[in-house]
């Protein structure tokens, strides 16, 4: 299968390669294009569009990484990863950085060699259940059927939950997230767990969503963000400065659509350095001055690519919650640019 | 004449000339080659890994797990450790291979008898049955049966009855599972004891045939053995045990046992798909006897049927087993396709699950491989020695 082969080619680099990981983002400019790897397709994060172009909220990231290092967000290559292939895949270096609702935890940052580069989106794992089963809470699931993803963190605070308040369930797995909902919705199973993004996402690729409830329980932290291989720290700082760029974009008021303005208009020293007016913040990140400028001007800030891809008025509805800016009401906060 | 001093001797001539020699040089070189390799290969990934940061080793075998599994032959929880997991996976890649040989190779030869059979719509039947299965992938046809029958029952609360208490919906076959009491042991014990003594009988039997030439009708006191003393031993003691039944409640079935489609699918498709092998290796075998036993047989007043079980079918197996041998390994390394529908066999826990939450990819992978290659080599030194023995032996 796909994966193994992916599993070989992992271990097969790790057999052959000789050289140690620099100069990744040397790498991508002779290259000319960013290898990005994401999911197989997950709706609102990262799917393909009605035009056949990659297009979600996960996406956007690898977008705002190749406008800030080539100057154009559009040189992106794609690659699906499942749950399973993706740490391979990185590992093996068949990709620059992994952008897939990827949760961020000890194992993954210290015993893998990663290096999460932020947190673009914080989630926690949800459970739906179809409404015709009169079921409200997640507590009253014990003896249940539940489907969850293979090799995934869910699979083990799925563990975690019904050891915890001593019940008993019958997992069912599979490794694809069209797999898991179409065992779903054949009734393999009662209930279907992952993060409530994902469950969103989910509910809003099924037949007839009203007739599926998300159970209000959250019952892990899932803070998911982009992440690169150790040892390259000039690359680990672009992925997190990029990402930190949307979050400052979204707080200053800058868009893809009056950036430009802005940039002639603004008195915010810190907006200056962002836009490269003042000093030689690019430069120091291996970068052309104005990256953070491009990034804006063909991505967005964070609050458009949320609102465009996963936001209230998509088909997806997530509202802003914990995931909007630090002085309206979430957590969203990143350190001062200067 | 005093040539003979300085005369070359045979002896003498550099030993590089020496073709045997040669060979071994050749030989020691290529394997001494091949061992630096690998052991660089070896050196060269500890040092990657080692570089990236990746942890390896064996320690991570005794952490816990933390992940529930599906369908598991032993005792299990969240809180066994990784090495438990692996014993799960093979002990149930063992269980699908060791059911799907067994039924592939009862359909396998059915088949193959019946593709020879004169009755035309008989062998058409098996013909087509060959050709269709024989003829599309495995992976395939495993999806078939998970995708396109088994979630395709109906929902758990609208069953299907097949017998009294014996369920089929989505989620499974359900039926009622013994449970044993004290005094059980009685059971199985008078089993083996029948067994044992349908054993002896055999022998006895055959030493009187070869001696007198009388002959006894083995099966079915041996039948009567093996059964009779289980089900008088049950009635001597009382009947020892319960059944559970399953019971609708909450979100399903509660108590008896499960087949889940997961495993059911797979074991479907393999036995069905490894069968039309088999047929055709059985009905080859039995072709290759020439028909002129057959006649000899058959002027010597043996009836067809005996004719097949102790002249036709004894000259087959020589030809059958050698490649019997390869189908069953074939199926045992085709269980492999099992993540596909997420049956919980050693490729999809361990090379798959374990390998993702452990993040040990090189120990997974080759733990799986090693353990691959010992169950097949076993299943082909067994094989091997049952061939030795039913071979022609020259005299």
């Amino acid at each position: 299968m796909k994966n193994t082969a992916i599993l070989a080619l992992g271990v097969g680099a790790a057999m052959f390669a000789t050289a140690a990981y620099a100069g990744t983002v040397d790498d991508i400019k002779k290259r000319g294009e960013l290898i990005c790897g994401v999911t197989t397709g997950l709706a609102g994060f990262a799917a393909p569009n009605d035009k056949g172009e990659w297009a979600g909220f996960d996406v956007d990231i690898c977008r705002a990484v190749a406008a800030g290092v080539l100057g154009d967000s559009s040189k992106v290559k794609f690659v699906p990863t499942t749950g399973k292939s993706r740490f391979p895949t990185l590992q093996s270096g068949e990709v620059d950085m992994l952008s897939r609702n990827t949760t961020w935890t000890f194992d993954r940052d210290v015993k893998l060699g990663f290096e999460f580069a932020g947190v673009n989106f914080y989630d926690g794992q949800g459970f739906m259940v179809r409404k015709d089963l009169g079921v409200k809470s997640a507590l009253e699931l014990d003896g249940a059927t539940v489907c969850v993803a293979t090799g995934s963190t869910t699979e083990l605070n799925l563990g975690d939950y019904f050891r915890a308040n001593n019940m008993k369930y019958v997992p069912v797995v599979f490794e694809k997230s069209d797999e898991i909902r179409a065992g779903y919705i054949a009734g393999r199973c009662d209930a279907y767990t992952t993060d409530r993004s994902g469950l969103a996402a989910q509910r809003s690729q099924m037949p007839n969503p009203d007739a599926h409830v998300v159970l209000p329980e959250v019952i892990s932290k899932e803070p998911l963000g982009p992440l690169v291989r150790h040892g390259d720290n000039q690359w680990g700082d672009v992925v997190r400065w990029t990402l930190n760029v949307l979050v400052i974009a979204e707080e200053k008021g800058l868009t893809a659509a009056n950036v430009e303005s802005m940039k002639s208009s603004t008195g915010d020293p810190e907006v200056k350095r962002l836009l490269g007016l003042e000093g030689e913040y690019g430069a120091r990140l291996g970068l052309p001055n104005d990256w953070a400028l491009n990034i804006i001007k063909q991505v967005g800030n964070y609050g458009e690519s949320y609102e465009r891809n996963i936001g209230p008025n998509t088909p997806i509805g997530l509202a802003r919650g914990v995931n909007g800016p630090w002085n309206k009401g979430g957590i969203l906060y990143s350190p001062p640019f200067r | 004449m005093a040539v003979a001093e300085g005369g070359v001797k045979p002896g003498k001539a550099s030993f590089l000339y020496d073709a045997r020699i040669r060979a071994i040089i050749y030989q020691v070189v290529m394997a001494g080659a091949v061992v630096i390799f690998f052991a660089w290969l070896t050196m060269n990934t500890l040092d990657n890994l080692e570089a990236r940061g990746i942890a390896s080793g064996f320690e991570f075998l005794n952490h816990p797990a933390g992940f529930g599994v599906p369908f598991s032959l032993i005792e299990y929880s969240e809180a066994s450790p990784y090495k438990t997991v692996f014993i799960l996976g093979v002990l149930n890649t063992l269980f699908v291979s060791a059911v799907g040989v067994v039924l592939a190779t009862l359909l396998g030869f059915t088949l193959g008898v019946m593709r020879l059979s004169r009755n035309y719509l008989i062998s058409r039947i098996a013909a087509i049955y060959l050709e269709t299965f024989r003829n599309i992938p495995l992976l395939l046809q495993i999806l078939f049966w998970y995708i396109g029958v088994l979630q395709l029952m109906p929902q758990q609360r609208s069953s299907i009855i097949i017998l009294e208490n014996v369920y089929v919906n989505n989620r499974g076959i359900f039926y009622p599972a013994l449970q044993a009491e004290p005094g059980f042991m009685a059971v199985p014990i008078a089993f083996l004891v029948g067994l044992v003594a349908t054993i002896i009988l055999r022998g006895w039997v055959k030493r009187r045939r070869d001696a007198t030439g009388q002959g006894f009708p083995t099966i079915w006191v041996g039948l009567g053995l093996i059964f009779g003393l289980p089900i008088l031993a049950a009635l001597v003691t009382g009947l020892p045990w319960t059944w559970s039944i399953p019971r609708l409640q909450g979100f399903g079935f509660k108590g008896g046992s499960v087949i889940v489609p997961e495993f059911l699918a797979l074991l479907l498709a393999l036995t069905i798909y490894t069968a039309a092998f088999i047929g055709e290796i059985v009905r080859a075998g039995i072709q290759a006897v020439s028909h002129g036993q057959t006649e000899a047989a058959h002027a010597l007043g043996i009836k067809p049927g005996t004719t097949l079980r102790l002249v036709i079918i004894p000259q087959a197996m020589r030809i059958i087993i050698p490649p019997l041998i390869s189908q069953y390994l074939n199926l045992v390394k085709n269980s492999s396709l099992a993540p596909a529908i997420g049956y919980p066999e050693m490729t999809q826990v361990w090379a798959g699950t374990v390998l993702n939450q452990s993040g040990q990819a090189l120990e997974c992978i080759a733990m799986v491989m090693g353990t691959y290659c010992i169950i097949s080599l076993s299943i082909s030194g067994v094989m091997n020695w049952y061939n030795a023995r039913v071979a022609l032996v020259g005299r």
